[in-house]
């Protein structure tokens, strides 16, 4: 019962004996695997990326980056690992890591992560052209610049074959049900959600993991240490992707790039939210079911996902309902989820709407929490808005709709002027509050100009 | 004859850095066993006295080994690296989240358990928390000091144009990757060993020794490489080594410390915010008549650099303008906060922004373009500086000037954007040109001298000794050119060891930019010196004159015939045979520079780096936010060591004060409380902000005499070329009106748009945010 392996760079690793709540990060390191290192341990500047094997859809594998300082050890128990050290080493180095050598790096101290961002994204299955450079946005460098890094990664070619290729051709390391326990804390990765409710009926206070992108950052920053933690990354019911006839349904812990992959553009407001949805490290194992589970205001799903009118599932031993988003968020973090329940699907309905925008305003215009999130998803027909939907982030201490305002519009010709009046709707709908991010006057500002920046139909590079 | 210096390689740990071979300090930490971890106890308040500290119960955690106090300290219990105001274990606690003490375990997990467990309780005092308040309850560090030329009175006094204002600009985390880390213990040889990511060795090794009670020969500080330094390890890396080497002095056992990134910008200094008054005189060509500048810098809780740092900014003020009349006054506030530090630049960014925010507000008050207000008021040769020094090289200011309009095509862009911006009613677009002359040398005379050791083995290989530390700036790349350049050898026979004091004694902080004119210089005396020694050797073997030996990538020839060249390593051979001395060590002092601070005059400076930069950026004005498209920079690295790494420097300095001007906030709370104390509050540039286009060139015919090899120091001056994004931005919100913009530094999205706000005339001039 307290096995606990995991292969890392082509050697199985006994983990046994480490707390639950140990991160990946730090086994590694302690392992003498020094080249990943920890910048920030909140996911923000990649100086920790590792590869994992993950399931392709096609039966194969892919490697994916993601935040070593982001993942428990005994989560991952059974899985593949790469740390930059088993991509390449000083006599053979990886192309991924020679593409850096020109200037790409100068202390450093963050070119592992870079490396291992990069050699991700050379090996992407479906990569037929340059490197995609989104793929390093997760990545901070403090000394280069980064003029030299784009180029080295924009510099490389398609893989050869390689043993490097020819794992990806085989399948991803299975993730069977585990129950480690140390020291009187345990981690139970469940592989049905009938044993997921069974232990959350033995243990109601026991703590849910699914990306761990939150979760971890209370154990890295606020030094939280859970008891009984309990990984949704075995639970095949939560990774499904259903098209209905009159809904997509979308398992809660599929990841974000996943998703992003599966859906392409078919739902344009999602896809014009995922490049702005923190980075690929940590889309490589961030969930929407997570992002609405920890409510926080300016989570970047729920704007977008509460004006194209979703519900979430909510599922527990006792059964199933469905919740309109909006009611899902109960206060500031709180949820509507009672003890024992969790959210197990987000169900977006087929929308009638004809015009969608996304607005992320943030300090930064990628890998950045949002000051102000505004979708909007309106029915236009003959000139008039026959419907209309506003999710907002950063205005209140919930991700809210803008009723108000949606009822203002409905009937209303879509014009410059009728904008410009719902536009002073919304900016008094809310009462923001003043943060580091933004001061409660630049909020409600934003607010008031959405609409109309709306129907400009501007496109800038900001 | 194939030159070394030049050339552009690689870092020479590139190879090590992508594969994650590269060693820094708290990798070294699980190669050690009994290794003890330390966690500090912080206070929760700004400003309290300690009135208990009760650290029984830590004890009681399975793993705490000893709780680290005041009460432990054989030396004395200060790291203050000039003032002694830096208690290691405070009994007033005067920033928030000081710590208090340090709890020694046997893992992180317990020794953080166990800092929870000490009881500490506080009598609350009142905080100092924002520039304005300090100055108004006169709580400063320094009294006013300054330099002046002329009689700014009077030429404010007949002047035909007159601007007052002020401007507050925003302090910078460094955010080095690397945290700060230091181990310690005891090595067989029984004296205390640290490893360090240290900037300035020889300080970290002489306050150790003193709040240890031990002498410096009993201390070796050693610095494998850092994770970046960029000043913020120049002397606030000192106090986690006293951590580690007390508690290794103490349990006999390795102590590490490592900071995570909360307790790092929780604890350290950063770029001084700084709030400029001022009255200008200027005609209506722009030309500037006189100044009087008043210069407050938050320095935080204690002295640390701040006076250098602000005699910086007052020898920077002027930036590449002559300015006949000119008072230039400083003060370093005293606040509860961390205490400011070095920060690339020194002083140097804050000072020039506030001469290139004036002429800016110049230029829109007169309606001119800001450019062509710049140019009039350019050092031509001859000038002098306020503080007396002449402007050596100055004709440079004007080369690059014109250079790089044409390369940048800056005046058909002007046009451009003149019509983009009437042609778009939702987006801006600006353009701006600005000139960076920076002084290079540390102005404590004293700290302008390096040494070197020079090893030849009998196998020929080479080993270097210096007193500089590798942050990623690339030096040790450049020393190792620069001694296989002289010696005539391949870079492969020369390697370069960890920087330690046992090799090199008394280093000044590889600070400054200066670590390659001090360090390669020494290094270059100490080839030089046996170079000679080999060239008898030589000679003897040639029947030539020692003079006539040439050594040129590992062979040596009698001049003229290079048909008679022998191996590099049978004349070393040759030597040691003959009882030739094969090492040698080596030493620089800069000369001809002097600075007199009382008479605020003297040549500060051995010689002043230029450079200029035009940036194209554009705004989105529904939302303030912008993306810079285009930059283009031409700068002075005299003739270049090694390019790659001098493109390097200029690309990342420029980033870095990209980030300083525009994303980089710092907030502190209304109890002095940090709260953008990590990477996802406190926001550097990413990749995503990488302009389009970025065009770097070096300047042509730039050879510095009397420094190695005709180069110029690079670290710290292009960092100042990003103000032309600034100036961008606001050449693009003053496209909206004809107001003289008011932008708060830093420019973020939201400064931004209320400074299009106020251009727009709809509402007031937001009062500048001086915390």
């Amino acid at each position: 019962m307290n096995a606990l392996e995991l292969t890392i760079n082509g050697s199985r690793v006994d983990a046994s004996g480490i707390d639950p709540n140990t991160t990946l990060l730090n086994f590694v390191r302690s392992k003498g695997l020094t080249g990943s290192k920890e910048g920030c341990a909140e996911g923000e500047c990649g100086a920790c990326a590792v590869a994992l094997l993950r399931p392709d859809a096609d039966g194969g594998c892919r490697y994916e980056a993601v935040n070593a300082c982001l993942c428990l050890v005994a989560g991952l128990a059974g899985a593949e690992v790469l740390t930059v050290e088993g991509i390449g080493s000083s006599e053979s180095p990886h192309p991924a890591q020679m593409a850096l050598m020109q200037g790409g790096s100068q202390c450093g101290y963050c070119t592992p992560g870079f490396a291992v961002s990069l050699f991700c994204e050379y090996h992407r299955t479906d990569r037929t052209g340059p490197i995609n450079l989104e793929a390093l946005c997760g990545n901070l460098c403090r000394c280069t610049g980064y003029r030299p890094i784009a180029e080295g990664a924009l510099s490389l070619g398609l893989p050869q074959a390689s043993a490097f290729t020819a794992r990806l051709e085989q399948p991803a390391p299975p993730v069977p049900a585990l129950e480690y326990a140390h020291d009187g804390r345990r981690l139970t990765r469940p592989s049905s959600l009938a044993d997921l409710f069974a232990a959350l009926t033995a243990d109601p206070d026991a703590k849910l993991v699914a990306g761990g992108t939150d979760v971890l950052c209370e154990i890295n920053i606020r030094h939280a240490r859970y008891q009984h933690l309990v990984s949704l990354d075995g639970i095949p019911e939560l990774q499904r992707l259903l098209w209905t006839d009159d809904a997509l349904e979308i398992g809660a812990g599929v990841s974000i790039s996943t998703l992003e992959a599966a859906l392409g553009n078919r739902i344009p407001l999602l896809a014009e939210l995922f490049p702005l949805y923190a980075s690929r490290l940590i889309r490589n194992r961030a969930t929407l079911g997570g992002n609405l589970g920890t409510a926080s205001p300016v989570g970047d799903s729920s704007p977008v996902l509460l004006a194209l009118g979703a519900s979430v599932r909510l599922e527990s031993v006792r059964g199933e309902r469905t919740v309109p988003l909006q009611e899902f968020f109960t206060g500031f973090r709180k949820t509507a989820l009672e003890v024992g329940e969790i959210v197990t699907a987000i169900v977006i309905p087929t929308t009638t709407a004809t015009h969608q925008r996304f607005f992320k305003i943030a300090k930064r215009g990628r890998d950045d929490i949002s000051t102000v999130s505004v979708a909007i998803a309106l029915e236009v027909s003959g000139g008039v808005i026959r419907n209309a939907k506003f999710g907002l982030g950063g205005v209140a201490a919930t991700p809210a709709r803008a009723f108000n305002t949606e009822a203002f519009l409905v009937g209303k010709p879509l014009e410059l002027g009728v904008m410009r009046d719902a536009g002073r709707i919304l900016e008094s709908e809310f009462t923001p509050l003043s943060d580091h991010r933004g001061s409660a006057a630049y909020r409600s500002a934003m607010l008031g100009q959405t609409l109309e920046r709306f129907i400009a139909g501007l496109e800038v590079s900001a | 004859m194939s030159r070394i210096v030049g050339r552009a390689v690689p870092h020479e740990s590139a190879l090590e850095h992508v594969t994650g071979a590269a060693l820094y300090t708290d990798d070294l930490g699980v190669r050690l066993t009994n290794l003890l971890h330390a966690w500090p106890v912080q206070a929760p308040h700004a400003h309290a006295l300690v009135t208990r500290l009760e650290t029984t119960a830590a004890l009681e955690v399975a793993g705490v080994v000893r709780v680290l106090t005041a009460a432990d300290v054989p030396g004395e219990n200060d790291t203050g690296p000039g003032k002694r105001d830096e208690p290691l274990f405070p009994s007033e606690i005067m920033f928030h989240g000081m710590w208090v003490a340090w709890v020694l375990a046997d893992s992180e997990e317990a020794a953080r358990l166990g800092a929870a467990r000490v009881v500490v309780e506080y009598e609350v005092l009142p905080v100092v928390v924002t520039l304005k308040d300090a100055i108004a309850q006169k709580s400063f560090h320094t009294e006013a000091g300054g330099i002046s030329r002329g009689d700014a009175d009077s030429a404010l006094e007949t002047a035909t144009r007159r601007l007052s204002g002020e401007f507050f600009i925003g302090g910078q985390e460094h955010f080095y990757l690397e945290t700060n880390a230091a181990l310690a213990y005891l090595d067989e040889s029984g004296q205390l060993f640290l490893q360090s990511s240290t900037q300035h060795p020889t300080e970290t090794q002489e306050i150790v020794a003193r709040v240890c009670d031990l002498d410096k020969h009993a201390v070796t500080v050693q610095c494998l490489r850092m994770g970046g330094g960029f000043g913020g390890k120049e002397t606030q890396a000192n106090v986690w080594a006293c951590v580690a080497g007390l508690g290794a002095l103490l349990t006999k056992r390795p102590v590490r410390v490592r900071l995570n990134r909360t307790l790092d910008m929780t604890f350290t200094g950063k770029r001084h915010p700084f709030l400029g008054k001022f009255e200008v005189a200027f005609d209506a060509s722009g030309k500037l008549e006189g100044l009087r500048l008043e210069l407050f810098s938050d320095g935080g809780w204690s002295l640390d650099l701040s006076d250098p740092v602000l005699w910086r900014a007052m020898f920077h003020s002027d930036n590449a303008y002559l300015i006949p009349h000119f008072q230039v006054i400083g003060t370093v506030c005293k606040t509860h906060k961390t205490s400011q530090t070095a920060y690339r630049g020194f002083g140097g960014p804050q000072g020039m922004l506030m001469i290139e925010e004036i002429i800016s507000r110049v230029a829109q008050t007169l309606n001119l373009e800001p450019d062509a207000v710049r140019e009039r008021n350019f050092y031509v040769d001859g000038d002098e500086t306020h503080y007396g020094q002449r402007v050596g090289g100055a004709e440079r200011i004007g080369r690059i000037w014109d250079e790089l309009k044409v390369s940048s095509s800056y005046a058909s862009r002007r046009d451009e954007i003149r019509s983009f911006n009437s042609s778009h009613a939702h987006a801006k677009r600006g353009l701006a040109i600005t000139p960076v002359k920076f002084g290079i040398s540390f102005t404590a005379t004293f700290y302008n001298q390096a040494g070197a050791l020079v090893l030849i083995y009998k196998d020929g290989s080479v080993l270097v000794n210096h007193g500089g530390t590798e942050m990623g700036q690339g030096l040790h790349t450049k020393i190792l050119q620069i001694a296989a350049q002289t010696l005539g050898v391949p870079l492969t026979t020369v390697r370069l060891a960890p920087t330690r004091t046992d090799k090199i004694p008394n280093t000044s902080a590889t600070a400054a930019s200066s670590g390659t004119d001090l360090n390669g210089a020494a290094v270059r005396n100490a080839c030089e010196t046996l170079k000679a020694r080999l060239s008898h050797v030589a000679a003897q073997r040639f029947g030539t004159a020692a003079a006539d030996v040439v050594f040129e990538n590992g062979v040596i020839y009698p001049l003229g015939a290079p048909e008679k060249a022998v191996d590099w390593k049978s004349v070393v051979m040759n030597a040691y045979v003959q009882r030739v001395q094969l090492f040698s060590d080596g030493f620089y002092r800069t000369p001809n520079i002097h600075w007199d601070k009382a008479k605020g005059k003297g040549d500060a400076f051995y010689y002043f780096a230029y450079g200029a930069a035009v940036s194209e950026v554009e705004i989105n004005t529904f939302t303030g936010e912008y993306q810079t498209r285009r930059v283009d920079i031409l700068h002075d690295v005299g003739d270049s060591l090694s390019p790659l790494i001098d493109r390097g420097q200029i690309e990342g300095g420029f980033y870095q004060g990209m980030g300083w001007l525009t994303l980089e906030e710092l907030v502190w709370n209304a109890d002095g409380r940090l709260v953008t104390n990590g990477a996802s509050t406190y926001k550097l540039p990413s990749l995503h902000e990488l302009p389009e286009t970025f065009n770097v060139n070096f300047l042509t015919r730039a050879g510095q005499d009397g420094v190695i090899y005709g180069s110029k120091a690079v670290g710290e001056p292009p960092f100042m070329l990003a103000i032309s994004v600034r100036e961008a931005l606001k050449d693009a919100i003053h496209s909206l009106g004809r107001q003289v913009v008011s932008l708060a530094s830093p420019a973020t999205p939201e400064a931004v748009y209320w400074a299009l706000e106020a251009q727009r005339e709809t509402v007031a001039p937001l009062e500048l945010e001086t915390v």
